[in-house]
């Protein structure tokens, strides 16, 4: 299967409406993670089919298109998530860092050390503020002693912005706090392992709008040291955090590219019908 | 819709607003019916308990008292020693009947035919000379005085003293004879006749006598018993739920497990009582009438309670915190144990609870292994022949002594005591460890 790469004439586009190959470049400059013909099923259901796409470094990566087109599922195959669901079958190849994910020796244990994931609904554990963050480093043995562990908690809760919310009670229960300081906290949990990538599943969903700004305003932020996929169902979000975007359809990644060219000028009529609100 | 009646011409146009006012009534009407069922059956329900817990404990609260004559004993170290070395081994070889009947004797100076004085000793209860030596080991001083001493009364008195014995039937019809009656008369005017706390209920075993008889043996019985089935059961339970739920494939096999595991839930207990007494005690030889052989059989039959009721609870941890863990790298153990397990475990524990309850009650299987032998030692272990609660309440209600029947009440109080507070140590556990996430 060839792959259109760089832009295309308008009577290709036109002859292309019914096509899955995908439009745009889908390689990253100095990429993190490359995913190359993946496919992924559910049983005898097919939800991904043959997407390739590329997770540069320091770099925010959007994922949007209408619900069931397979971008939480594309997601959740890059930490192996997918594992835990019966039935779930995954091929073709992921690598992280020139490495096969789905090599059969592969432990998806430390696998997910290395790419973090922040969830749709903010999902601290029922303890303390401190223990959130403090348990990846503490269960993968990340410090020494006692005062490394609080300065990573404080680090980590720091870099998260949520660090002066929250210096005061580290002992109260995570599931105390608001929605948008959950959803932090499950950053900084995130971030407190020391990820490369971090993959960010509707992280704003459950949020209201400041929240989202304040996580938004994080996600660029964490840019500077990570790799960041986001899938999200707010074209604007997609807009204001990431600089490439890809659009699936059905399973299939129609378009990706620079984040600014695909809002302003998409190639694919899918990928334009989606962002000009005709259908999703 | 809102012109319904618009066919019949003449008739005012109805609006479907109309349509719901006219059946509020109707609709009204059928729910606080439904109330009214809900709370009829409430009140049937708590008046039969009611009526259950009136009977018990209005035939069983007697018991707990128990009738003693005080009597003038001499204990004359020619009396209960005639050697006269009163060394531990002579005290406890001693015959304490000797000067119980002497004190009987001078009390009632006038009964000197044999007749008589048979009847006039069958009043203290055999079971006296030994409470009597139990007395005079703890203190050998006593021994040369003479002590005003508070003796066992034999059951039928204390019936006749409790009342329970109807004086004006015939006196052959009677187990107290007439002369016995006037003897109780004497006694209790001279203020020698009195109910005391039944100790010797909470701290002997079984007898034969009703008033030697008491549930220590019964209940150290079902405390062995039901410590090792949770011992055995709740590890063993635990750990077959989180295998099933959290970690074996979801295929053919793994239903075909869960249902049996209902089957054996359901499962009439005397079947596993029959399979206890072939394996355990045909097969490994375990010795019978033990808790050990009791505990295992409970333990085979509250797997299935404890299995379900733990992956029931399982269940309702919400699985995001499964993915929180694994998100963050913890390995599937670290995510059950850390994580799915601490908030798994009060309905766990609940379901634990509630199995070790039936436990406690049950007494069909246990017939089947021997724990229904006549045991008047109190087990101090495993592996000592005992019997439990129930087993020991039927046992008691088989007998024909009148004595036996407010026991056999007392028993069962002491049961439902157990099994109130077990349960409402069930619900203040889930209560208590209740989280929300």
């Amino acid at each position: 299967m060839e792959k259109a790469t760089g832009a295309i004439s308008a009577a290709e586009l036109a002859n292309s409406q019914h096509s899955r190959e995908t439009v745009g470049d889908f390689t990253a400059v100095d990429p993190r993670m490359t995913c190359r013909e993946v496919d992924v099923w559910y049983g005898s259901k097919q939800a991904i089919k043959g997407v390739s796409l590329d997770i540069g470094k320091n770099e925010v990566v959007s994922m949007i298109g209408p619900s069931g087109c397979g971008k939480s599922t594309f997601l959740r195959c890059l930490n192996r998530m997918n594992d835990t669901i019966d039935g779930c079958r995954v091929t073709g190849s992921i690598q992280l860092d020139g490495q096969e994910i789905y090599d059969k020796g592969l432990d998806p244990v430390p696998l997910r050390a290395r790419v973090g994931m922040v969830f749709q609904k903010p999902n601290p554990f029922p303890k303390s503020i401190y223990e959130n963050v403090a348990y990846g480093p503490r269960i993968h043995g990340l410090t020494n002693n006692k005062a490394e562990l609080d300065a990573l908690v404080e680090d980590s809760l720091k870099k998260a912005g949520l660090w002066n919310e929250v210096k005061d009670r580290l002992d109260q229960p995570g599931t105390g706090l608001s929605g948008g300081q959950q959803q932090r906290l499950c950053i900084a949990r995130t971030i407190a392992v020391s990820p490369e990538v971090i993959l960010m599943d509707e992280p704003c969903s459950a949020l209201d709008p400041i929240a989202t700004a304040i996580v938004e305003e994080l996600i660029d932020e964490l840019r500077q040291n990570y790799s960041i996929a986001i899938v999200t169902h707010s074209m604007q979000q997609a807009a204001r955090v990431s600089q490439r975007t890809a659009y699936f359809h059905l399973g299939d990644l129609i378009e990706v590219g620079e984040t600014n060219h695909i809002f302003t000028n998409p190639q694919h009529k899918l990928t334009e019908d989606y962002i000009t609100g005709r259908f999703g | 819709m809102n012109n319904l009646d618009a066919s019949t011409p003449g008739a005012p146009p109805r609006h479907a607003i109309d349509i719901v006012n006219a059946s509020l009534k109707r609709r009204y009407a059928r729910e606080s019916r439904f109330r009214l069922v809900g709370l009829i059956a409430v009140i049937l329900g708590l008046a039969f308990v009611v009526l259950l817990f009136a009977d018990i404990v209005s035939k069983g609260y007697t018991a707990f008292q128990q009738t003693y004559i005080r009597l003038p004993i001499a204990l004359t170290l020619e009396g209960i020693d005639p050697a006269g070395t009163p060394d531990a081994q002579a005290l406890a070889n001693a015959d304490y009947m000797a000067p119980i009947k002497a004190a009987l004797r001078q009390t009632f100076p006038e009964v000197t035919e044999r007749r008589e004085l048979r009847l006039l000793n069958s009043m203290v209860s055999v079971g006296a000379a030994d409470l009597l030596r139990e007395q005079v080991m703890d203190n050998p001083s006593l021994i040369g005085t003479t002590q005003e001493i508070w003796v066992l009364a034999d059951d039928d008195i204390d019936m006749l003293v409790k009342g329970t014995i109807d004086r004006d039937i015939a006196q052959g019809d009677r187990r107290v004879k007439d002369d016995m009656l006037g003897w109780v008369d004497r006694l209790e005017k001279q203020g020698r006749i009195e109910k005391r706390f039944n100790t010797i209920f909470f701290t002997h075993g079984t007898s034969r006598e009703p008033e030697l008889a008491g549930i220590a043996g019964a209940l150290m019985g079902s405390f062995y018993t039901l410590l090792l089935t949770l011992a055995l059961s709740f590890p063993i339970g635990v750990g077959a739920a989180l295998y099933l739920e959290e970690f074996a494939p979801k295929n053919r096999w793994t239903d075909l497990i869960e249902v049996n595991i209902n089957n054996l839930a359901a499962v009439p207990s005397i079947v596993f009582g029959l399979l206890g007494l072939a394996v355990f005690i045909g097969f490994f030889g375990i010795p019978r009438s033990t808790p050990l052989v009791a505990a295992l059989v409970m333990t085979l039959m509250t797997l299935p309670t404890i299995i379900i009721a733990s992956r029931v609870s399982l269940k309702s941890v919400p699985p995001s915190i499964r993915e929180a863990a694994l998100g963050v790298g913890a390995s599937p153990l670290q995510t059950q144990f850390h994580h799915v397990l601490p908030l798994a475990l009060p309905g766990m524990l609940t379901g634990a609870i509630i199995g070790m309850a039936r436990a406690l009650g049950e007494s069909a299987p246990l017939l089947m292994i021997g724990m229904i032998a006549f045991i008047v030692d109190v087990p101090g272990g495993f592996t000592d022949p005992a019997t439990v609660l129930p087993v020991q309440i039927y046992l008691w209600a088989d007998s024909p002594e009148r004595g036996f029947v407010e026991r056999t009440s007392a028993a069962i109080m002491v049961l439902l005591a157990f099994l109130f507070l077990m349960n409402l140590a069930a619900v203040l556990l889930r209560r208590k460890f209740e989280r929300r996430w």
